[in-house]
């Protein structure tokens, strides 16, 4: 979707501005809500484009006037209701009104188990790549209203194929589904100057990881 | 502005608190789940992993070689694996070429070796610039590469996540990896930086 989310390239920002010796968290609330997202997505009554779709459909200008903590949670009050967990009654009363969906919380002692595997996205290819090491291609011109991770600015763009990283769940079909639909990944260079025009700069290149299906000969 | 905030982070604080209280009592979550969580990467999980993968990679020639061709493999011998760390690229910056790492589209970062990403990761200004302007964003940071370095951005826009490993400081030839390790800065290892020299680390 073209979404608040999709930043590449945008102006009126202003400059980066890093806080010194920053900590890990800023308020109470931040790692509790960290610990939310965290504790639910292990339940596996979601998966991570599903949670990354449900922050990126907050209105943009809500968004934009949010910290990422405040996004995390609005996307987590989001997917708990759209999955029948909570009611807005239930979240505005702050208690259970009715019976709980079937989930089962991770335990305590079931954490660092979780946080140490490995949860690869590489699956066995369904077909040979279409792409080489070297390869002129182009991001294909698309406007998908849900999930997708092909960013405007690259949209249309030639690069060539710099590496091939296997065969990954499609965060485009996955979403909202169970449907893994892997595609091959291509580590895809683009020269900043075919992207950025005058404003870029010869030399300098951008790397993007683009599925199969983002990607045309060119 | 102070009230204002103070007023806003109340109001978060009281929303949280209250979805906390329901999920626990719907039995989604375990409270004490919930400290493990956040325990985790507020005092284990942190730079200080990142710093000791690339110390090596500047004390070892052969582990140097590995990180670069199989980074997942190399990083897992000192127990880095996991969450956000799944499939993992390191890239070597060097005088020709300077990696900086960014996810235009959301907060993609390599836990397993940096913990959790600072706000300014996260944020509008650093998500916008750092592809468009790599070289604006390094000024902001203080930084400034000469002329005829080519800088190289990686947008994680997959599971993928990157770890750059910063050029090692001129005067550090007879360096243990446990002193190495104390000039690898976070932002030396995401590239809005570099590593310390021996004279400003002392």
């Amino acid at each position: 979707m073209n979404g608040p989310h999709d930043l590449g390239g945008a102006h009126g920002f202003g400059p980066v501005i890093a806080e010194d010796n920053e900590p890990v968290f800023h308020a109470d609330w931040e790692k509790t809500a960290f610990a939310l997202v965290l504790a639910l997505g292990y339940t596996g009554v979601w998966h991570i484009d599903d949670s990354r779709h449900g922050r990126e459909r907050m209105p943009p200008a809500d968004y934009l006037a949010s910290s990422y903590y405040e996004i995390w949670f609005a996307g987590l009050q989001r997917l708990l209701i759209e999955r029948g967990l909570v009611s807005e009654a239930e979240i505005d009363a702050g208690k259970s009104l009715s019976p709980p969906a079937p989930l089962t919380a991770v335990p305590a002692e079931g954490v660092m188990a979780k946080l140490m595997a490995p949860e690869l996205y590489e699956r066995p290819a369904p077909a040979p790549a279409r792409f080489k090491i070297g390869d002129p291609v182009r991001a294909r011109v698309m406007n998908p209203a849900g999930h997708t991770r092909l960013p405007r600015y690259v949209r249309g763009r030639t690069g060539r194929v710099a590496a091939i990283r296997g065969c990954h769940v499609f965060p485009d079909a996955h979403c909202g589904t169970e449907e893994e639909d892997p595609h091959w990944l291509y580590s895809v260079a683009f020269a900043s100057d075919e992207v950025w025009g005058p404003q870029g700069r010869a030399g300098d290149e951008i790397r993007l990881d683009l599925w199969e299906p983002y990607l045309e000969p060119a | 502005m102070a009230d204002h905030d103070h007023s806003h982070l109340s109001d978060m604080e009281i929303r949280v608190r209250a979805l906390e209280t329901l999920l626990t009592e719907k039995g989604y979550v375990d409270p004490a789940a919930l400290d493990v969580f956040i325990d985790t990467y507020e005092t284990k999980i942190g730079p200080r992993n990142g710093a000791r993968v690339v110390a090596r990679a500047w004390a070892d020639a052969d582990y140097r070689k590995w990180l670069i061709d199989d980074a997942e493999a190399a990083i897992a011998t000192f127990g880095f694996t996991g969450r956000q760390s799944e499939h993992m690229v390191a890239v070597e910056n060097t005088p020709g070429t300077h990696n900086m790492v960014v996810c235009t589209l959301c907060s993609c970062y390599p836990w397993a070796v940096l913990g959790l990403p600072p706000v300014w990761y996260k944020a509008p200004p650093y998500r916008a610039r750092a592809v468009a302007d790599p070289r604006g964003v390094l000024a902001d940071f203080g930084v400034t590469l000469p002329e005829t370095t080519a800088i190289r951005v990686w947008d994680s826009t997959a599971e993928v996540r990157y770890l750059v490993i910063p050029m090692r400081p001129a005067g550090t030839e007879d360096w243990s990896e446990e002193r190495l390790a104390e000039l690898v800065t976070r932002n030396s290892m995401i590239g809005t930086g570099l590593a310390l020299s021996p004279e400003t680390a002392s």
